[in-house]
């Protein structure tokens, strides 16, 4: 019961871990995404009310 | 005007709702007060009956004078209560690192600072104090009044919830002042960081979950399509805040009017649980909620745009995946089975990446500002903040290695490394922050002085480097003397004399201690100035957050 739980735990959060970073890795680097990010990147420096686009 | 009316009646039912929640807790405190089986529980019951009164009386007060506009108005930015936010900062942090102070003088000369007469001056009963005031106190109320200003700000939307986030603000001062007074009576659960008891856990979770409800809630209404990254890093405190502290906490109280209760996990289970619980108060609290003010507040004053998104969003999802996991580092050489200490040391060596990922993007936002870190003391104390903090997840890697920790563990090197993290990370981006939100929430030209905050700036980092140095020389010290053995293989030293041989670097460390409490009072006063419209802030002419306004911000540079 053990040796199963922890050899599940052991190789599935390997993958998890994996798949995870992947998922986080594609998002960041995906070229569609530029745009948004660029546009995020200076969202702090714009100053507006509540609403402003 | 439907719009505004519809507004304030909501805001009108959360006022009730608020009230009636304090009527229905203050009813509790009263047959608490009134059935306490301990003198604890008495003056615990009665402090809560005094405060949340308080609370409510005023509110009353305040809601039977309504003013002439919509006091909900969904138009503007609910600032009221992060100028609050602000000076309950202030204020705890001075308290907090007072009584740091004291008790380092304590430990310095335990002959002239003992008083046996005086039980609530004790060190174990200070120590406590000391921790929880500077963390959950000034830290605390720091992320809670930040994290309010930027949701807003980036989401582009009044905070949610009308009376609500007043709820959290009053709340979670009503908690600090329980658990303060709490560890002063002896009332503890014994479990560090964690150690108000069962009536105070159950509080604060309260608090804490109405403060993640109003977060979302501020989320959802955004005007914004984006969530700006700072907002994650909020999102991932609260959140994981609100997870730790419930599991942590699971006790039975012993008398529902008796300030005891009895831990549901015990033995290894109970430790494993306190130090997931502990690390993480490190990686959640002291960690990403602080990023979150880096990558709000440094771009915000330096005007430049965050020097790479992608490298904010990689670095986020590695930093909460990877952290969760590294608290049996604090378990070496115990009854947790070894595959477990060797799964918490292999996760915080992988910390050290996402981890730097954060400074230097933090750093890295100057590009094209580096004159800003000789002219603008504010901006160099940020990025002052975020050499500590890549110093102190370097170190923290190293002393999580079994081998290192063997020498470090218990030692006052451990003391040494929180330090420079929370002095110099934590406290530093702090200070950035409140020094920035003065002038801009109070709609000042700038700060009272510039000059007052270099000499904070310069008190502060001498004070740091006494501290930490002194620190790492006893720790190692002392580390090393207690596994010297002479020529029989009996121990070469006594405990004794270790202690005495730290005498030296207990003086140095009380002194760093002292310069860093007094750079927090410069800053005090000079926040409370600028308030008032004094010296270089009086014409009150922004309006807007506006710093430097040199220029427009250049172009992102090149990846």
């Amino acid at each position: 019961m053990y040796e199963a739980l922890s050899s599940f735990a052991q190789t599935g959060g390997l993958i998890y871990f994996v798949v995870m970073f992947g998922v986080a890795l594609t998002y960041a680097l995906w070229p569609r995404n530029q745009e948004t990010f660029d546009k995020a990147a200076r969202l702090p420096l714009s100053d507006g009310g509540p609403g402003d686009e | 005007m439907t719009q505004a009316i519809g507004n304030f009646r909501r805001a009108n039912a959360s006022l009730f709702a608020v009230g009636a929640l304090l009527a229905v807790f203050l009813l509790l405190a009263v047959l608490m007060a009134a059935n306490a089986k301990d003198p604890g529980m008495t003056i615990q019951a009665w402090t809560f009956v005094a405060l949340a009164g308080t609370f409510l009386v005023g509110m009353c007060m305040w809601a039977g004078n309504p003013p002439e506009n919509d006091p909900f108005d969904d138009t503007e930015y609910e600032d009221g209560i992060i100028k609050w936010g602000v000076f309950a900062s202030m204020f705890w942090g001075l308290v907090g690192m007072l009584v740091g102070v004291v008790i380092a003088l304590q430990l310095t000369w335990p002959n002239l600072f003992y008083f046996p007469e005086l039980g609530w001056t004790n060190f174990g009963r200070l120590r406590p104090l000391h921790t929880s005031a500077v963390i959950f106190a000034f830290g605390g109320n720091v992320l809670i009044a930040t994290s309010f200003y930027v949701v807003q700000r980036t989401c582009r939307a009044r905070l949610a919830g009308g009376m609500w986030p007043w709820f959290v603000f009053w709340g979670y001062q009503i908690f600090i002042v329980l658990a303060a007074t709490g560890y002063l009576l002896g009332v503890t659960q014994s479990k560090e960081y964690a150690e108000p008891e069962w009536y105070t856990d159950l509080w604060l979770t309260l608090v804490w979950v109405t403060y993640l409800l109003v977060f979302l809630a501020t989320l959802w209404k955004r005007k914004e399509p984006h969530i700006y990254v700072a907002n994650w890093f909020y999102l991932s405190f609260i959140v994981t805040i609100a997870m730790l502290h419930i599991v942590n906490n699971l006790s039975i109280p012993v008398d529902l009017a008796g300030t005891k209760s009895v831990q549901v996990f015990s033995g290894v289970q109970d430790a494993l649980t306190q130090w997931w619980y502990g690390h993480n108060a490190v990686g959640f609290f002291l960690t990403t909620g602080f990023l979150a003010i880096m990558y709000y507040f440094i771009p915000k004053r330096v005007n430049r745009p965050v020097y790479s998104y992608r490298l904010s969003i990689v670095h986020f999802w590695s930093l909460i995946f990877i952290y969760i996991w590294a608290g049996p580092h604090h378990l070496h050489y115990t009854a947790l089975p070894q595959w477990a200490q060797t799964l918490g040391m292999a996760f915080s060596i992988m910390l050290w990446m996402p981890s730097w990922g954060g400074m230097i993007n933090g750093v890295m936002t100057l590009s094209g500002a580096w004159d800003k870190l000789r002219t603008d003391p504010v901006v160099r104390m940020m990025v002052v903040s975020l050499a500590f903090y890549g110093m102190a997840t370097f170190e923290g890697p190293l002393m999580s290695v079994r081998a290192v920790n063997a020498l470090s563990h218990y030692t006052e090197w451990g003391i040494g490394h929180v330090h420079s993290g929370a002095l110099g990370w934590v406290g530093y981006i702090s200070f950035g922050a409140l020094y920035c939100l003065t002038p801009w929430l109070w709609k000042r030209r700038g700060l009272y002085s510039t000059k007052l905050v270099e000499w904070h700036f310069w008190i502060s980092t001498i004070g740091i480097i006494f501290y930490i140095v002194s620190m790492w020389f006893a720790g190692v010290l002392e580390g090393l003397m207690w596994r010297a053995y002479n020529e029989f293989g009996f121990l070469e030293y006594s405990f004794v004399e270790t202690v005495e041989a730290k005498h030296i670097s207990y003086i140095i460390r009380a002194l760093g201690g002292l310069l860093y409490f007094s750079g927090a009072g410069v800053m005090a006063y000079n926040l409370v100035r600028t308030a008032l419209g004094h010296g270089e802030a009086s014409a009150a002419e922004a309006t807007k957050p506006d710093v430097t306004s040199d220029s427009e911000p250049s172009l992102q540079p090149a990846e």
